[in-house]
């Protein structure tokens, strides 16, 4: 067991999560003070012990599955029953083969059954004999538990499955019946296919090996996940994370400002409190400190090539729109409009940023990207928009097509504003090669930031001042 | 790795024997904090149950209102243990979480003694630095208590992150160092609880030091027990339809989704009117009891009537 645990241990490392020498020894106490039988009682007392963040679960979720599959942990169970009770043995295990084998609308009918009744038992069963009917896992066949998943889903046809289920338990007497009763069979359909995905990989653990198959269903985190590399769904996550994100960042920098500075010395109640200890002044008082917002300018390339990560930063600009004083946002391509606007007629920032490509004038040319032609158009256009207690934010890989770079138009936005900073979704090893300019322009910026992570996106927002 | 938890704790605090664990199985917490008008989810009773085998704190994460203060309660109910309590606050500091000098009543002393002779100095420096001068503070009042105790550190991401430092050592050793005074030692082990709401990440140094449980939202069949335990006379069709509609808002990109609490508030509402069924247009009307922002009122009743085919 405890071999396993390291391996285990191992993994989550591995995966990205922090477990510390000490939290491996608690998780091993714990498998020392619990009854082993009990596969939910481990998993809750290892996630307990060892991952200490809502969003490291899925990850904590998926790596157990893989090492402490229930079948490896029935055996086991079962051996040590044997051990107690010698008769055991002797029964024979496989009775069962004399039941005809269902068709497959029997199935279909069985698992509906299943569904409605919400058994457990049962539907472990239905799963583990749909994929012993459907997936058709081939021994040493290098492909990904998703491939059989899908074969199997497809077979079952559980789309069908999902709406006969919103059909039979939909009860007319319950307020909004027909939602609710579409949510719950979508809800119940989920945990079917997780059940079905367990299955799987628990099969393919014994094929490939635990090792191998934790190193093929390794997922990044989220916060590590390149935003310009992601695929769709990765992108839908991400998304979802920005708005615990920027309110997190939020309260961040609103405690960060108030603790900052303190105010003048409030005169009044350090009299008053010095009364009590005879006049002497013990403890000083302060006023509240007025905390100065910045004005934040965000200039954001939406060409093709980093739109994805445009996109995101503007949303958690504007998520954080309550901890500046002023947050303008501009668009630009190979021209360059101001968008500020929609961000304060929608409510949902997202809203805004979909209507961005419909309705921002942002191409004035040929829908390349043009740097050098953004910033004079942008000088000539919005100058005055800027003031020295604005902090600029360019957002763009700087890679202008072989167009000239301008950089004194980027040199007379640098002279009116405070602060400039350039984040660049690139990787750094990129960034002075081929058509970018980032070179002619990073001396202009106060400092230009790799950001193609969350985590970095993170780290810069809170570095601002 | 064979020395048990609490045996070592014990040994280090220089107790006489380790203590009894107070719970033999998880599913007897289950019972025990259900007969308190709890009712836990497997997960927190598994956990409950280490935090107390492993002699180590547990941090409770999850949003607004979903029992994390409560399971504290109930636990220290359950056990008949005393419940203290360390609300967390920006600006906390030691002198309001652990100890401090009565420096009043030390510059009484001081003017009491009157004489301003050196020798007398150094009688007077221990005199005025003695247990008698100190203002226990919750965390050193857990510590110091004869009598068993659950210490709860609630909303502990309300303090600054520096400030959570002042916890680290009461929180693996169950010991508080005054320099004037020494170590003060843990006389009994404390079950101690953290809640966070998750405004902020914790330091790696806390996290480290505690078990970790993230308390979500009920599901259905849970909630419905909870209501059909907390609010007498209703139904169990109707709770379990208020836990559904409760249940199916969560899903939606609300900015605050209802707690159990508000659950709660809406299921005595229901039963107040008289109420023995729910429908379309009674929901449409009583959500305000459910969200608290107009905003999320607009689109959870949009998102009610699309999705029914109204």
């Amino acid at each position: 067991m405890l071999d396993l645990l390291s391996g285990f241990v191992t993994e989550l490392r591995t995966a990205g999560l922090p477990v510390s020498v000490g939290e491996h020894v608690d998780a091993a106490r714990a498998v020392g003070t619990i009854d082993l039988s009990d596969r939910e009682l481990l998993r809750a007392s290892l996630a307990a012990s060892l991952v200490k963040r809502a969003d490291y679960q899925e990850t904590f979720e998926r790596t157990f599955a893989l090492y402490f599959g229930d079948r490896h942990l029935n055996e086991a169970t079962i051996a040590a029953l044997v051990a107690d009770n010698p008769e055991l043995a002797t029964t024979p295990t496989d009775n069962t083969p004399a039941r005809p084998t269902p068709s497959g609308s029997e199935v279909a009918e069985q698992l509906l059954e299943a569904l409605l009744a919400d058994n457990k038992r049962s539907l472990a069963e239905m799963a583990a004999l749909a994929v012993d009917r459907y997936a058709g896992i081939e021994a040493g066949r290098p492909v990904g538990a998703s491939y059989y998943l899908y074969r199997t889903m497809r077979q079952l046809n559980l789309e069908q499955i999902e709406e006969t289920l919103a059909e039979r338990s939909f009860d007319p007497s319950v307020p909004f019946g027909e939602r609710l009763a579409k949510e719950s069979a979508a809800a119940k359909i989920d945990d079917f296919k997780q059940m079905l995905e367990e299955d799987i990989i628990e099969r393919l653990v014994d094929d490939r090996g635990v090792e191998a198959m934790a190193e093929a269903t390794r997922k990044r985190l989220l916060e590590d996940i390149d935003v310009m590399q992601a695929n769709r769904d990765e992108l839908v996550a991400l998304e979802k994370a920005l708005v615990p994100l920027g309110r997190k960042l939020a309260a961040r920098l609103a405690q960060k400002r108030r603790r900052r500075r303190r105010g003048v010395v409030d005169i009044r109640r350090t009299i008053r409190e010095s009364l009590s200890t005879g006049g002497v002044p013990l403890d000083i008082r302060f006023r509240p400190p007025h905390p100065s917002k910045p004005e934040i300018v965000v200039l954001a390339d939406m060409s093709g090539s980093v739109a994805s990560f445009a996109r995101f930063t503007l949303l958690l600009v504007h998520a954080l729109s309550g901890e500046f004083s002023k947050v303008r946002s501009f668009v630009f391509v190979d021209g360059v409009d101001e968008v500020t606007a929609l961000f304060e007629e929608c409510t949902d920032p997202a809203e805004a940023a979909d209507r961005i490509a419909a309705e921002a004038n942002m191409v004035a040319d040929d829908g390349h990207s043009n740097y050098g032609q953004v910033f004079s158009s942008f000088v000539a256009a919005h100058l005055s928009s800027l003031n020295p207690r604005s902090t600029v934010l360019i957002l763009g890989d700087a890679r202008s097509n072989y167009h000239p770079a301008r950089v004194d138009a980027l040199a007379a936005i640098r002279r009116r504003v405070k602060k400039m900073y350039w984040l660049n979704p690139e990787p750094q090893s990129y960034w002075f090669s081929g058509d970018s300019v980032l070179g002619e322009y990073a001396p202009y910026c106060e400092e230009v930031v790799e950001c193609r992570t969350l985590r970095q996106l993170e780290a810069f927002v809170m570095g601002l001042p | 790795m064979s020395l048990d938890p609490r045996e070592e704790l014990a040994r280090r605090l220089g107790l006489a024997a380790a203590p009894q664990p107070r719970f033999d199985s998880p599913a007897q917490i289950t019972e025990l904090l259900a007969a308190h008008d709890y009712l836990s989810s497997a997960d927190s009773a598994a956990v409950t149950f280490l935090a107390d085998r492993l002699a180590k704190p547990l941090l409770i994460e999850g949003p607004a209102g979903t029992g994390k203060t409560a399971l504290a309660k109930a636990v220290a109910e359950a056990t008949g243990a005393r419940l203290i309590r360390l609300q967390c606050y920006e600006g906390l500091d030691e002198a309001k979480a652990l100890y401090e000098w009565n420096y009043r009543k030390q510059l009484l002393r001081i003017q009491a003694s009157g004489g301003d002779n050196g020798a007398s100095w150094h009688e007077l420096e221990s005199d005025i630095f003695a247990e008698e001068f100190l203002l226990t503070r919750p965390l050193l009042e857990a510590i110091r208590s004869r009598e068993p105790v659950v210490l709860l550190i609630d909303e502990i991401d309300r303090v600054e992150l520096e400030t959570e430092a002042l916890l680290l050592e009461i929180l693996s050793e169950y010991q508080v160092s005054i320099p004037e005074l020494g170590t003060v030692k843990a006389t009994q082990i404390p079950m101690v609880f953290l809640t966070s709401n998750n405004t902020r990440e914790l330091s790696e140094a806390l996290k480290r030091r505690c078990l970790y449980l993230f308390l979500d939202y009920p599901d259905v069949q849970r909630e419905r027990d909870i209501i059909v335990s907390r609010v007498p006379g209703i139904s169990a069709v109707l709770a379990e339809h208020v836990a559904r509609v409760v249940a199916s808002l969560r899903q939606m990109d609300l900015k605050k989704a209802p707690s159990v609490s508000e659950t709660l508030d809406w299921a005595r509402t229901l039963v107040l009117l008289g109420r023995s069924e729910l429908d379309d247009d009674f929901v449409r009307d009583s959500l305000h009891l459910l969200l608290k922002y107009q905003g999320d009122l607009e689109k959870a009743r949009r998102e009610l009537d699309r999705s029914n085919g109204a």
